[in-house]
């Protein structure tokens, strides 16, 4: 087996008396597309914004491509190319959908000065417009992001964490509020930017997927990670958590 | 491209208008346009900080008078307005620097409150510092300019020079907004923890925004200590900022040339409303809360506004068409 992409160990935090991730350990593979379930207040979230460095864990270390980046900003693990959705909607809703693409990639060409003089594309509408084909949303490029429909600001959320080529995306349930027939499309959308495949043809990335869509994680992910109370119930294939006694008693069910 | 287009013969109409006009005009008319270009200046920048990147900043009349201050200290020492104009400038640039670092820890009203609190410090400090500032008698007699050997003492003359650097620094500003930056400010104002999860150094962006903004209102300031030829504490209290920060939001902010119109709105529309007398405030008091009420982003998001209106009404046209289409069918 090769080394791990992203290696958590003994993650803890804690808000006051309760303990919201309480030893978290697991390991995403370069190119695996991980799930993360559990019911609400399981720790899941918390679990990602510790990863992300949106917060400071108590405890434990986050590696990646074995580099310690336990306590980074979102910032610096963005340069290192971490690149995350958030569980709500949060594209830049005055800007067209191509600058909303175009700004997610923009600060990763030159420096802060040379970007001064730089072309208000940064270079990189060939780039947004493979990505714009990629996620169908040609016919509302030009458009005001915060005038589109929810479903498509939803792609255009997800397409924007793929702008700067990252090795690691996680994203922060990707379907949520979507309708059933986008979902399918997000999954395929999805396992293309996985695999490097479609019109912006990429290399190959790894994927952390909170989801509460059953269906489509169990279609989606290589391995699921089950969280309970803060805990890890269970790591395995989706055959293998299907299958968990334990975890259909305590959140699958019957 | 189309609103490029659009802005674009919209400037040149405008810089028409600016060259031809004021000549046709009595003295204290043309002293006016000056002043009205002044602002115009000054709240380009506050435009950037509040407009563009989203800061709420109530002390920009601060940096308006260290401008100001800067050049009429310097000028009254004998040197010239050359080396009054850099120093204020570049003097802003740093103390805006400074101003921004609350902003990293603060937003919305308490980041006014906070600025406004820095607005009250420096007033103080032109009030009562009488060796440096001349305390509540200010400086008088601050001289005006030479520009390549041409006395710029008429009030014609000033007011071209002010064009020219209002010029420069509207070209400026948009060369700034169109490269990469304008973009990154637009998504530190829209959605800051997004952007920083793209990799937008927020802080960065965040500080520059201020110290921009703060060089244009030293610009200005310099440009105003010059105009008027007296330095006082009063145009630079906090009431001027929350007056400047009328005018941006009046005009538009986030628009480039709503700076313009709010400065108008600020700077002309008082005087226009001279015959009103006593009533004038009042009168334009209640246009502001109209205003306000009827068009929250300001008078240049009217274009915006009938054109969304006209999409939305063309969209039902085509659906009632679609649906008598179906009703036809079956």
């Amino acid at each position: 087996m090769s080394a791990a992409l992203l290696k958590v160990t003994g993650l803890k935090k804690s808000y006051g008396a309760i303990r919201a991730v309480d030893g978290v350990g697991f390991e995403v593979m370069p190119g695996e597309i991980f799930g993360v379930i559990g019911p609400n207040g399981s720790g899941k979230t918390t679990m990602f914004n510790s990863v992300l460095g949106q917060i400071t864990p108590d405890a434990g270390s986050i590696e990646l491509d074995g580099r310690d980046i336990t306590g980074l900003s979102p910032l610096e693990l963005n340069r290192r190319g971490v690149g995350r959705t958030f569980q709500t909607l949060q594209v830049f809703g005055k800007m067209s959908v191509r600058d909303n693409l175009i700004v997610a990639a923009q600060e990763h060409h030159g420096s802060m000065f040379s970007r001064m003089f730089a072309p208000g594309d940064s270079g990189l509408g060939a780039k947004a417009d493979a990505l714009i084909d990629q996620f169908r949303i040609r016919h509302v490029a030009d458009k005001k992001a915060g005038e589109l429909s929810y479903g498509q600001q939803k792609l255009v959320d997800i397409a924007m964490a793929f702008m700067s080529d990252p090795a690691l995306v996680l994203l922060d349930e990707p379907c949520a509020g979507v309708n059933p027939s986008l979902v399918g499309g997000i999954g395929s959308l999805l396992k293309e930017l996985n695999r490097g495949t479609g019109e912006a043809q990429q290399k190959r990335r790894s994927f952390i997927v909170i989801e509460h869509n059953m269906d489509f994680v169990m279609d989606l992910c290589h391995r699921i990670m089950v969280m309970v109370e803060g805990t890890v119930m269970a790591i395995g294939t989706p055959a293998e958590i299907r299958a968990n006694r334990q975890v259909l008693d305590a959140y699958l069910g019957s | 491209m189309r609103p490029m287009k659009t802005s674009l013969v919209a400037g040149l109409v405008i810089l028409a208008l600016l060259l031809a006009v004021p000549p046709l005009l009595k003295n204290y008319g043309v002293y006016l346009f000056s002043y009205w270009l002044v602002f115009v200046i000054a709240n380009m920048g506050l435009n950037l900080t509040v407009g563009y990147a989203g800061q709420k900043s109530l002390g920009h009349a601060a940096f308006f008078g260290i401008g100001a201050y800067s050049v009429a200290i310097l000028m009254k020492a004998g040197f010239s307005f050359w080396l009054g104009l850099p120093v204020a400038a570049l003097g802003c640039f740093v103390v805006g620097l400074g101003l921004g670092f609350p902003a990293l820890r603060v937003q919305t009203i308490y980041l006014a409150f906070a600025t406004l609190g820095f607005n009250t410090a420096i007033w103080l400090v032109m009030r009562n510092e009488e060796w440096l500032t001349g305390g509540t008698f200010g400086i008088n007699n601050v001289g005006r300019l030479g520009f390549f050997g041409l006395s710029l003492d008429g009030n014609l003359a000033y007011y071209y020079f002010v064009l020219g650097v209002a010029l420069v620094m509207g070209a400026l500003l948009w060369k700034l907004l169109a490269s990469p930056w304008g973009k990154a400010f637009t998504a530190l104002r829209d959605n800051p923890i997004r952007a920083e999860s793209l990799g937008v150094n927020v802080q960065a962006y965040t500080l520059l925004s201020f110290a921009i903004g703060a060089a244009y209102a030293g610009v200005a300031g310099a440009l105003f200590a010059s105009l008027v030829q007296f330095v006082e504490p009063a145009p630079f209290a906090v009431g001027a900022s929350i007056m400047m920060y009328l005018m941006v939001v009046v005009g538009g902010p986030g628009y480039f040339f709503g700076p313009l119109l709010g400065s108008a709105v600020g700077v002309l529309l008082p005087e226009w409303l001279r015959f009103a007398q006593a009533w004038y405030l009042f009168v334009f008091g209640v246009a502001v809360v109209l205003l306000m009420l009827w068009l929250p982003d300001g008078l240049l998001s009217i274009p915006d506004r009938l054109k969304a209106r006209r999409q939305a009404r063309a969209a039902s046209a085509a659906r009632a068409a679609a649906a008598q289409a179906i009703g036809a069918q079956t």
